[in-house]
């Protein structure tokens, strides 16, 4: 540990950097989602045996169970000629002329496919609240699910979630990244 | 003097073991306070030649420079280096500009990690006595004991109670799109210190402390949809309060602790707040408008709630009463962007984030007067969240393209901003005392 007071205004503290010190991570577990609790020792609910497993690794793994989730060739869902993303504009939720298209083509596989079920995932610039965003989002989600709908989608088909402004597509502080950030996803799960 | 502490050594006792992964904040104050307080905190003498032994005056210099209200004095300058009150030559201190200074020294106590921190604050001119303290702790339990030193020279000084020796919660995400990994943290209030009490693949967010500090509700996608749950930090044992079908985020405890206000929505997609009774599980809808109404903040004596909404256009703050069927009031009028409203302990002020010029800042609200002052002057400052003494709002900021840690006094004129070396950090909620 160094702490350095050259200018008691402007002060480093820094702490040693311990992260990838395995040896020294009190079980890291393998599980993509882990609890730990502050106090060593301690069961760490939904990750079980994570306690003294020796730690070897920091990293995790995808939770899976939604293979081609993101049009991947194989997955489920139409040809990836169809377009499964809808852009908006900043806080708004009105589905724009030129997504009309993109509509209309999952519209007519969710038909087509009684089978087949699509999540729609909301999401929103960094821009604005967290918990506004997420209620922003969920908006979005909601306005493509009607539009399937008024195409012919079952509503048993569709499902939404909002992540607001938790995961983007793209990371950066302008418009650029800002603009393919303000989205629904169309993630076929079936 | 030698008035033992046993709050501060039962605290130190509780010390966590140190969980281990890169922190390291990098602390700007990029605006001070014209009328600082001068103070000479003088190296406490240590018998202890341990490389691992805390330097003491060190942390309580930082903690007291980083309020704004104090400009601790170089130590380069320091002709002498008293450790008792019969040491200190006042008309030196005095000429060399101080107002005050503490001294002390650290022993250690009998067996192999206890030691004794014992203290003195001094009025340089009056030369009178103002504190004198001895404080036990073990190694682990100096950082504590040095904010708590700290907590009690500011609150001898400002007359306003110390907030150092407290805690805030954050959420770190480190790693690119797509592959990004959450982290909730639980560190020290300078950011030293830091715990994972919770990792996932998927967003987490909205930590909020129960009222006795012992436990933090969040919002987790762990699961791919979004949960509310309530976490026993002691034990890491936790209990999914809310998944239904759609929204369940914005978690707020009331002030007693036994309810949570949050955000549900129906299945077409409608945010209305809830409040959930945590010990019979009884959910009661408290607003009932197509708008999003989201974000809840108890008022101080837990009969009202304030929150976003979006019923007249863009999103503005209204309260309304914890109980259904009640009218919301609007309390924001200014701009067409104010949300997520934090009230500051004392209820006087209320903290939100205001879109001004196209930026978001955070903005505090007279809540007798109305006026409204917009203290930041970033691009995306959100998230306030009140020191429990008031005095300052930590918030998230964007710093060079990250998420950085920000604190801003709540009169404005104190700025600094805490930036970590990786990854995004933001959310940050300060904890009760």
């Amino acid at each position: 540990m160094s702490v350095s007071m050259d200018n008691p205004m402007k002060k480093i503290v820094s702490i040693v950097c311990l992260f990838g010190a395995a040896a020294l991570l009190a079980g890291c577990p393998k599980k993509a989602t882990t609890v730990e609790p502050p106090a060593a020792g301690t069961q760490v609910p939904g990750a079980g045996g994570a306690n003294g497993a020796g730690g070897a690794s920091t990293t995790t793994s995808p939770l899976g169970g939604e293979a081609g989730a993101m049009g991947g060739a194989g997955g489920p869902g139409p040809s990836e000629q169809v377009s499964r993303v809808i852009y908006f504009d900043f806080d708004k939720s009105d589905i724009k002329p030129e997504f009309a298209a993109v509509i209309t083509a999952n519209a007519q596989y969710l038909t087509a496919h009684p089978n087949a079920r699509l999540k729609l995932e909301g999401n929103t610039d960094e821009r604005g609240t967290r918990e506004y965003n997420i209620g922003l989002g969920e908006r979005r989600a909601q306005a493509v699910k009607r539009a399937l709908m008024l195409q012919g989608a079952a509503e048993s088909q569709l499902t939404t979630v909002s992540f607001g402004a938790e995961r983007p597509a793209v990371e950066g502080d302008d418009e650029a990244a800002w603009s393919k950030n303000r989205r629904v996803d169309l993630v076929y799960t079936q | 003097m030698n008035r033992v502490l046993p709050v501060v050594a039962a605290i130190a006792c509780l010390a966590l073991v140190p969980r281990s992964f890169a922190s390291e904040f990098v602390v700007e104050v990029t605006r001070g306070q014209d009328n600082a307080i001068p103070i000479a905190i003088v190296p406490f003498a240590t018998a202890d030649v341990s490389a691992a032994s805390l330097d003491v005056a060190q942390v309580v210099s930082d903690d007291l420079a980083r309020s704004g209200r104090f400009k601790p004095m170089d130590r380069r300058d320091m002709v002498e280096q008293p450790h008792t009150g019969a040491g200190v030559t006042f008309d030196d201190w005095r000429r060399l500009g101080n107002d005050y200074i503490l001294v002390g020294q650290m022993t250690p106590q009998g067996g192999a990690d206890r030691y004794n921190i014992t203290f003195e604050l001094y009025n340089v001119l009056t030369r009178q006595r103002l504190l004198g303290y001895q404080i036990g702790a073990n190694r682990a339990g100096l950082r504590l004991a040095s904010h708590q030193i700290a907590d009690m020279v500011f609150n001898k000084l400002t007359g306003i109670r110390g907030a150092f020796a407290t805690r805030i919660a954050y959420v770190s995400v480190l790693g690119s799109v797509p592959n990004r990994t959450y982290r909730l943290i639980v560190a020290d209030a300078d950011g030293e210190n830091p715990h994972v009490v919770m990792q996932s693949n998927e967003p987490l967010m909205s930590p909020a402390w129960s009222p006795d500090g012992q436990n933090l509700a969040y919002v987790s996608f762990e699961d791919k949809l979004p949960s509310v749950y309530v976490q026993y930090l002691k034990t890491g044992e936790r209990r999914r309060v809310s998944a239904k079908a759609g929204v369940n985020q914005a978690p707020a405890f009331s002030p007693d602790g036994k309810k949570l206000a949050l955000t549900l929505s129906t299945r077409d997609g409608n945010l209305d707040v809830y409040v959930l009774d945590l010990t019979t599980n009884a959910l009661t809808r408290i607003t009932d408008d197509p708008a999003i109404d989201t974000e809840p903040e108890w008022s101080r004596d837990g009969q009202s709630l304030y929150f976003t909404s979006d019923r007249a256009g863009g999103p503005q703050i209204y309260e309304v009463a914890a109980t259904p069927g009640g009218h919301p009031r609007r309390l924001t009028f200014q701009g067409n962007y104010n949300a997520r409203p934090r009230i500051s302990p004392d209820g006087s002020q209320l903290a939100f984030v205001t879109q001004q010029n196209g930026a978001f800042r955070i903005a505090v609200m007279d809540m007798k007067s109305g006026d409204v002052q917009v203290l930041t002057k970033g691009q995306i400052d959100v998230s306030p969240s009140y020191a429990p003494n008031g005095a300052m709002i930590i918030y998230a900021s964007r710093d060079r393209g990250r998420g950085v840690l920000a604190l801003v006094s709540s009169d404005g004129r104190v700025q600094e901003r805490l930036v970590s070396p990786e990854g995004e950090v933001q959310e940050p909620a300060w904890s009760p005392f």
